[in-house]
């Protein structure tokens, strides 16, 4: 397995430090500490990276293996930061059937990034999105706030570079 | 506790009230098929195996955590019973890399004799994709081939439970789900302590040993390498499972045999490099007793529980024996002293150890293990590995007569013996070390306070006026919650043995596997143990220092115990390493 340690640098801070070890302080005795302490953490550092799983595993006294599995288990973590600009693609049914997996595989190499990971430079996020409700435009993307549809693969390097 | 009256297929039993369905069963020898369940330790109904018709309930039962009530009626083999669990095997199958033909586990699989048994004909039921995997052999004791792992949990349990390493468990979920490590990091890279205790539980063979039969095939055909073999404590309780013996059949003289067959100069027992542990260890301890050194002094034969230590409770790095392994002093004496005295160069000798253990592997490799500048064991094998160069090379071991070890490296005393289960170091180890501090004879060798499998013992002799607080645990998950006492000042002792496998080698991460229906319902330490102190009690030499060995080599080589040269050749350090 390629590891998922996020090659970006870790760039957390002392204040952000001492934030989490507070909501460790809090939620250490509890059963089931371990869901609202990772929510927390994705909430002051924006992902999971394992600098900060590792806090929160020795913060609570479990393997850092278990921190990572309920990390991955639930989709709403991440292991990777967001980039200044957060693609998303769309691979609802609708956008599916009409060829948006292409245009998500087109991004994924031009990136050079996987599902939910960022660039090197934090400049660009990769996500698959469930539906967005634009079927009309299928197959759409967004990027922020801004949407892009009716798209082919060969759209991508237009709209990457209108960014870069 | 009060009993209930079941029946089972038709039949009428009484059964001791809150066991479970599976415990009834077995108790009256009917054998319910199961998977994932461990007992005590994966206790998760998830596999749905060993699915059974309980009268009255609107579901099939998961037989393993299904308690038994008073007048309940269970039916364990019925037509709709074997439909679904064959399906459920056509199900594992088809998320299955089945290259049976060559897997290191055809013959002893679960998963295989399963299928066999209902008859699984049609292996491609349902086709589609295969979750990704790939090979991680980046540790050097282990690989872990996910293409065949069933995600019973089983080794899971036994690093979490057993162990409290908990380095292994499920990323993602659904189809991507798969066992691995933190990050999806590779096994070298975490605090895996290379114990093998999830090989021995996993019930395919999406687990094993890094196999060093090449090596030694090769090494035995070279003939400018002089081999040496050696076999740890517990080999000779333990090999002849590997050809179908019973648990616990003592197997000294066919074991010697077969290795002298296959090839080997010379046929040693690693017991020689557990006397000589015990003549430095004992020493050592004194030492520190009368010198006011660090104390609890705590055993250093297990390698798994070293790097246990190193990992986890750094701070106790100076209260390690620096008394090298006896596999290591083994291979370091085979490498200075024999060398020498027979006129090899040492880099011209091979040292094979045949081990129970895993972690054997990754001590061959550690730094400050090579007394002669080259290390002092080249090749460490686990029983399994031994067991099948013994088939390949076509060796009928039923049909072996007994030999007897080569001299003089193959005389060694009962305390050697017993290193190989729980509280035999400290009995071995307290043989020698009362003997020094009173300076009269031991009457009674036998230390019964620290035998028995159980997970953690204490106990207290009053020797030349001190009261020596002994304790004695197996099981690194036991091993962590004594350390935490003694960490805290709730717990005070004068010297610890652990072994990092429960019950002692004897249980090793490298030994013979035996599956759950067997695993579960034995007391697989016990017996092997039993078979190591038997063994001892009919020898009249049963005390390391005694041994005739020690003194030659102490007189010719080293000396007196905690020598200038013992402390250069017998004894080695330790470092810190990252808790994750
Ligand atoms: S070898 Fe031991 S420590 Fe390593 S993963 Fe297996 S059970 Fe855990
Ligand atoms: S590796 Fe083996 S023990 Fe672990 S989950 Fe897979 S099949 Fe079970
Ligand atoms: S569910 Fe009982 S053995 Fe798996």
């Amino acid at each position: 397995m390629a590891s998922t340690k996020s090659s970006i640098p870790f760039t957390g801070t002392p204040e952000q430090e001492r934030e989490l070890m507070a909501v460790i302080a809090e939620h250490k005795e509890q059963q089931g500490a371990l869901m609202p302490v990772l929510q927390k953490a994705q909430d002051i550092y924006g992902y999971l990276p394992i600098e900060v799983q590792e806090m929160v595993a020795a913060g609570l006294g479990v393997p850092l293996e278990e921190v990572y599995g309920v990390s991955t288990f639930y989709s709403q973590f991440s292991l990777f930061p967001k980039g200044e600009y957060r693609i998303s693609v769309c691979l609802g049914t609708a956008c599916y059937v009409k060829g948006s997996g292409a245009v998500f595989d087109r991004l994924s190499e031009k990136l050079g990034i996987k599902n939910g990971e960022c660039t090197a430079d934090k400049k660009f996020s990769l996500d698959a999105c469930r539906c967005i409700g634009a079927c009309g435009l299928a197959p759409v993307l967004t990027v922020n706030d801004e949407v892009y549809g009716k798209l082919t693969p060969d759209d991508v390097d237009k709209i990457l570079a209108k960014y870069a | 506790m009060e009993n209930v009256n079941i029946k089972i297929n038709g039949m009428p039993y009484s059964v001791p009230n809150g066991i479970t369905i599976l415990e009834a069963c077995q108790m009256n020898g009917i054998r319910v098929p199961t998977l994932c369940y461990l007992k005590e330790i994966n206790e998760i109904g998830a596999c749905r195996m060993c699915v059974v018709e309980v009268k009255g309930a609107r579901s099939l039962a998961a037989a393993c955590v299904y308690p038994v009530n008073d007048g309940m009626e269970v039916t364990t083999n019925s037509p709709a019973l074997q439909k679904s669990r064959k399906a459920t095997l056509e199900l594992l199958l088809s998320n299955h890399n089945r290259s049976c033909l060559s897997c290191v586990r055809s013959g002893d699989c679960e998963l295989q004799r399963l299928c066999h048994e209902y008859g699984v004909d049609n292996e491609e039921r349902y086709t589609g994709e295969k979750t990704p995997s790939e090979i991680d052999d980046s540790a050097p004791h282990m690989y872990r081939d996910n293409s065949k792992c069933i995600l019973c949990r089983r080794c899971v349990a036994a690093c979490d439970k057993l162990q409290s390493v908990g380095v292994i468990g499920a990323n993602q979920r659904g189809f991507k789900t798969h066992i691995g490590c933190a990050f999806d990091q590779d096994l070298a890279d975490v605090a895996c302590v290379s114990c093998g205790q999830c090989i021995v539980a996993c019930p395919t063979g999406a687990l094993s040993e890094k196999d060093d039969t090449d090596k030694v095939w090769a090494a035995l055909n070279d003939p400018t390498k002089h081999v040496v073999v050696n076999t740890a404590p517990s080999i000779r309780v333990t090999l002849g499972e590997a050809f179908g013996m019973p648990i616990g059949t003592n197997v000294t003289g066919k074991m010697v045999a077969a290795l002298r067959r296959l090839g080997f100069a010379k046929v040693f027992d690693t017991d020689v490099g557990a006397d000589l542990t015990i003549v430095e260890e004992a020493n050592e301890f004194v030492e520190r007793v009368q010198n006011g050194g660090k104390l609890p002094m705590i055993t250093s034969c297990s390698p798994g529980w070293v790097k246990f230590c190193e990992h986890n409770f750094p701070d106790f790095i100076d209260n390690l024996s620096s008394c090298k392994s006896p596999q290591q002093m083994f291979g370091a004496v085979v490498k200075t002293w024999y060398a020498e005295k027979n006129g090899l160069d040492p880099k011209d000798i091979v040292v094979v150890s045949i081990m129970p253990c895993t972690a054997k592997k990754f001590e061959v490799g550690r730094d400050d293990e090579d007394a002669a500048g080259v290390p002092d064991v080249d090749i460490a094998l686990t029983t399994r590995e031994l067991a099948r160069m013994i088939n390949r090379a076509g060796i009928e071991f039923a049909a072996l007569p007994d030999e007897e070890f080569d001299v003089p490296l193959g005389i060694a005393s009962g305390a050697g013996h017993i290193f190989g289960a729980t509280g035999g170091v400290m009995e071995a180890a307290l043989r020698t070390a009362v003997e020094t501090l009173t300076g009269d004879k031991l009457e009674k060798l036998d230390f019964t306070d620290v035998r028995g499998t159980k997970g953690i013992k204490e106990a207290s002799y009053h020797v030349a006026g001190i009261d020596v607080k002994v304790a004695v645990v197996s099981g690194l998950a036991n091993a962590r919650a004594l350390l935490e006492k003694v960490q805290k000042g709730e717990a005070e002792y004068h010297f610890i043995e652990v072994m990092a496998c429960p019950g002692g080698c004897v249980n090793g991460g490298g030994q013979p596997t035996q599956p759950a229906s067997v695993r579960n319902f034995t007391d697989l330490a016990g017996i092997r143990a039993k078979a190591l102190y038997d063994a001892d009690a009919g020898l009249e030499l049963r005390q390391s220092h005694k041994s005739p060995v020690m003194k030659v080599l102490y007189d010719e080589y080293f000396g007196k115990p905690g020598s200038h040269k013992a402390h250069e050749v017998l004894h080695t350090t330790y470092v810190a390493r990252s808790r994750f």
